[in-house]
Order: C-alpha cells, then structure tokens, then sequence
C-alpha cells in the first residue's frame, strides 16, 4: 500500500523534531535529558541517555587519541584528554567517517590557552593530520624522472606538474618535524639537538606514508607547483624567499619523495 | 609576475639535468628523511600475527586492526622489530615474510 503523502511528510517533520530535542544535549553535559526519551515500557530513560552522551565524547575524545598519538604522548594523556574533551563539544564531527575527524583540532590547540607555553604543539598534530590525510588519499603513481627529461630545455620554465593526492606542505617556525618523529618512535624520546625551524613534507608514493624535512626556500618551491604554477615562476619565489634555495637538490628530493604524478608545458605559457 | 627574479631558461635546464644526473643517491631530503610511522624502527611483517591481532595504522573508524581470522594469516602483518621478521621462526617450518605471503589465507 502507498502512504499517503500527507502522512510521510508528517513522519519525517517528526523525526526532525526528535532529532533536534535528541542531538543537542549530548555534547553539553549540563543539558537536561530530553523529555521525549523512553524506554520499551513506556518509563523514562534518562540513565540510558547519559550511558549514550557519556559514549559519543569518549568514543570521540578516543579517536582525536588515535589520530594525534605524538601530541598526546607530548602533553601527557590526562591533559590530552581534557584538552580533546573540549574541542569535541564545541566542533562535533561533520563526517561519519571517525578517520576524517580532528581537521580542526590544531587550529584548536594554538588557541588553547593552557597550551601556551608549548607553541610548537599545534604544528605536531598538523604533521600528524596530514599523515592520516596522506594515509588516505587516493593511490597515483609518482611522477618518473623520463617525464621530465623529455621537456625541451628552453620550455622547461613552463612546466606545470600535477601534485599527487596525498601529498602535504607543513610549515612550521619549531623544529616540528623533529618533535613529531621523536614523538612517534617506540620507546625512550630522544633528546632534541635542535630549534631550527623546520617545513614538514608528507608523501605516500605507494602503501607508506613518508614525512622528510625540507631544505631552505623548498617548501616555497612545492607550494607553488602544488598550486599549478611553472617551474620558472616556483624556482624564482624559491630565490626570493631563501637565498640558499637549491634547484636541482629541491627538484632531486620532489621526485625520490613522490610529491606530483604528472608533468606538462602550459601552450601559450610564455611569457 | 609578482616576482621580481627571472629564472633563465639556461639555469632551469641545468638544473633539471643535475637533479636527474643525481638521481635519489643524494636527493637532499634523505638524508633528514622521517620514516614516520606509528612504528619507527619496526618493520611490517606478515604472516607472523596470530589471529585476531594484526596491527593496522589507518587511524580511528577503522576495521582492519585485529581483523585476522586465522593464525600466521599470510596477507595480515604485524609491526616487528627491525630486521627481526625473517628471522622469526614459526610453527610448522613457517617465517616470516616482508611482503604479503599466500600461505594461511582463510577460505
């Protein structure tokens, strides 16, 4: 039998109206559990509901864990989870794929007042996102160094490349990359000998996700081919922002990492 | 152009004609290379997990963690030591492999 229309439409503004009484109080523990809440019986279940909103922030408090085991270990976990149990009640997820959840975290975390005083923490849970991220991202094989020896030499300027999808720029003003690896070995961190400033590149030409520092001026460099620029125009913005930016080193270290999948001369590219 | 410094084109090839002479041998981010992994200074290696406990990094949400159904499943893996997993000595003349083996997968 076709149910009337009147009838669907009245049973769908239902479910919303008992989605928007249900949904609110779970991330605001203050709340009051909902009237319209009831057991098989017809009784009021409101120790079932807190069972559940106690489920939703610990299954999501786990998953920040999860994602950022670093910039848990760095903090220590009981500040961690504190500081996570914030951030899941003001940013619920908007995927329902948990894996994707946390992309605001770090932005989180360099505003956390309490986090202050370890400002390179926010740019260790960005290395860590973007792990996931490249974990994730669709397989393509990384450009061969063929595709760029076939380019005419005068037109070399107006090459373009295509980034590969997992491929990530962290730039950070801590030795950030460094933090993080020591963060994530087994075992006993290691002492950090450094306080340079360090970009983060994070690559998975195949099934293994790899994070490398980049050299002075390459983070520049891949910005802007990862953005379609050509070479010519990345190479000078390279220069400009570092002196010491090294071109055949950088464009060596962008194919071994496997940051694009495919090379092309723009046509009526020159200028 | 926003920027001010015009790259020759004799500059760019010579560049690109070093950096494909070098090759990865001295690709400059080798050597401050990362391999991050949840398990550095581990190795994957299959066919070593009893069942039920393969490791898995594909982050929250996720099912392949401990997914394994049968003992030293072949196509399931576990992070090891380093240098460790061919070495491991298994029941039933069985080792341990860096690639996925065939041996062990559940019907």
């Amino acid at each position: 039998m076709v149910e009337p229309v009147i009838s669907m439409a009245k049973k769908a503004r239902s479910r919303l109206a008992y989605a928007a009484a249900f949904t609110p109080p779970l991330l605001d523990p203050e709340a009051r559990e909902p009237e319209l809440i009831a057991g098989p019986n017809g009784k009021a279940a409101k120790k079932r509901y807190n069972v559940y909103r106690n489920n939703v922030t610990v299954s999501l408090v786990n998953a920040l864990a999860d994602t950022f085991p670093a910039t848990q270990r760095i903090v220590g976990e009981e500040f961690f989870r504190a500081m996570a149990r914030i951030h899941v009640r003001q940013s619920p997820p908007v995927s329902p794929l948990l894996f994707e959840y946390g992309r605001g975290f770090a932005d989180f975390i360099e505003g956390f007042e309490h986090a202050r005083t370890l400002p390179y923490l926010a740019d260790v849970a960005r290395i860590e996102r973007a792990w996931l991220d490249a974990y994730h991202a669709a397989d393509a094989a990384p450009l061969k160094p063929d595709a760029l020896a076939s380019i005419p030499p005068e037109r070399l300027g107006q090459a373009a490349f295509t980034a590969h999808p997992a491929a990530r720029i962290v730039r950070s003003r801590f030795p950030a990359v460094t933090i993080f690896a020591l963060n994530r070995q087994e075992g006993a961190v290691g002492r950090l000998e450094t306080a340079e400033p360090e970009d983060g590149l994070v690559t998975r030409p195949r099934l293994d996700v790899f994070v490398r520092r980049l050299p002075p001026g390459g983070a520049v460099f891949l910005e802007r081919l990862i953005a379609g620029k050509p070479l010519g125009e990345a190479v000078a913005a390279a220069l400009e922002d570092n002196a010491r930016f090294d071109p055949a080193a950088n464009i060596a270290g962008m194919l071994e990492a496997g940051v694009f999948t495919a090379v092309a001369v723009s046509e009526g590219g020159r200028r | 152009m926003s920027t001010k410094t015009l790259i020759g084109a004799a500059y760019l090839a010579s560049a690109v004609t070093a950096a494909l002479a070098t090759g990865a041998a001295a690709a400059p981010l080798s050597e401050a290379e990362v391999k991050a992994a949840m398990d550095a200074g581990m190795e994957k290696c299959y066919g070593v997990a009893l069942a039920g406990q393969n490791d898995c990094a594909a982050g929250p949400g996720t099912t392949c963690q401990g997914t394994s159904t049968v003992d030293y499943q072949g196509n399931a893996w576990k992070f090891v030591a380093g240098g460790t997993c061919e070495t491991m000595e298994l029941p039933g003349d069985r080792m341990g492999s860096p690639e996925a083996l065939d041996r062990d997968i559940p019907s």
